[in-house]
């Protein structure tokens, strides 16, 4: 968490990072910021699913319905914080010419995609009593 | 877009025009929420709240279109300067804003 936090300073203080270790090859700061996209979109795409079920299952229990929506607009939030972070993080280890970080991060988000999508597949299979 | 000035020097594994593309789909994908979001916030009548909300999320994805549209000009340069930390929190930030929309028109 105290990790977490001195990463946020380094989101807003560029210079800081160019003071750190060697400016490592172009490309690798390239492929860097594509994976950052990459996490981007993902997170958009949560927050896409979050619009959908509050749109697309009106006949749901609004219960069901909204915690839905809130679950993946949440997780899609998270997922654009940790997409920066990681990528501050991966930026910094090239420079210092670190191992890049490891996460658990993709398979806590795999699991909770795969537990709101049997969610969503039981609400279907089990009705839309409202 | 101006092309390349050392064509010569181009990296042969079109690495500036893989991150280009990479911008080009993310924005594609926040115009599909952006869409999702007007939808949802002009939804039964457009009450004035909705009016706002969907002119935010408007606001928001032509923010993010203008930050890839910076980020793709310095791409083309022959050696492109990393993303800087400041243009990445903003792209996020464009991300939680269209979440947080979300929040407000669920509710």
């Amino acid at each position: 968490m105290i990790e977490f936090v001195r990463n946020v300073r380094l989101w807003f203080a560029p210079e800081e990072i160019r003071e750190e270790g060697g400016t490592p090859d172009y490309r690798f700061s390239l492929a860097n910021e594509r994976t950052f996209l990459a996490w981007l979109r993902t997170a958009l795409a949560l927050i896409g699913g979050g619009f959908a079920v509050d749109q697309f299952l009106p006949d749901l229990r609004w219960g069901w319905r909204v915690g839905l929506a809130l679950a993946l607009l949440g997780a899609g939030v998270l997922c654009a914080l940790r997409a920066v972070n990681h990528w501050v993080r991966c930026e910094r280890a090239m420079r210092r010419g670190e191992d890049l970080p490891v996460s658990r991060f993709p398979a806590a988000l795999g699991l909770v995609v795969a537990v709101v999508a049997i969610a969503m597949v039981a609400l279907v299979l089990l009705g839309w009593e409202g | 877009m101006t092309p390349p000035r050392a064509a010569a020097e181009r990296d042969p594994g079109l690495q500036p025009e893989r991150t280009r593309l990479a911008w080009r789909r993310t924005t594609l994908t926040g115009a599909v929420i952006a869409v999702l979001a007007v939808k949802s916030a002009l939804h039964g009548g457009a009450p004035p709240s909705g009016i706002v909300a969907a002119a935010l999320c408007t606001g928001v994805w032509l923010g993010l279109l203008g930050l890839a549209h910076r980020r793709i000009g310095a791409l083309a340069a022959p050696r492109p300067v990393a993303l800087a930390p400041r243009a990445a929190v903003t792209a996020v930030l464009c991300a939680v804003a269209l979440a947080v929309c979300g929040v407000a028109l669920v509710l």
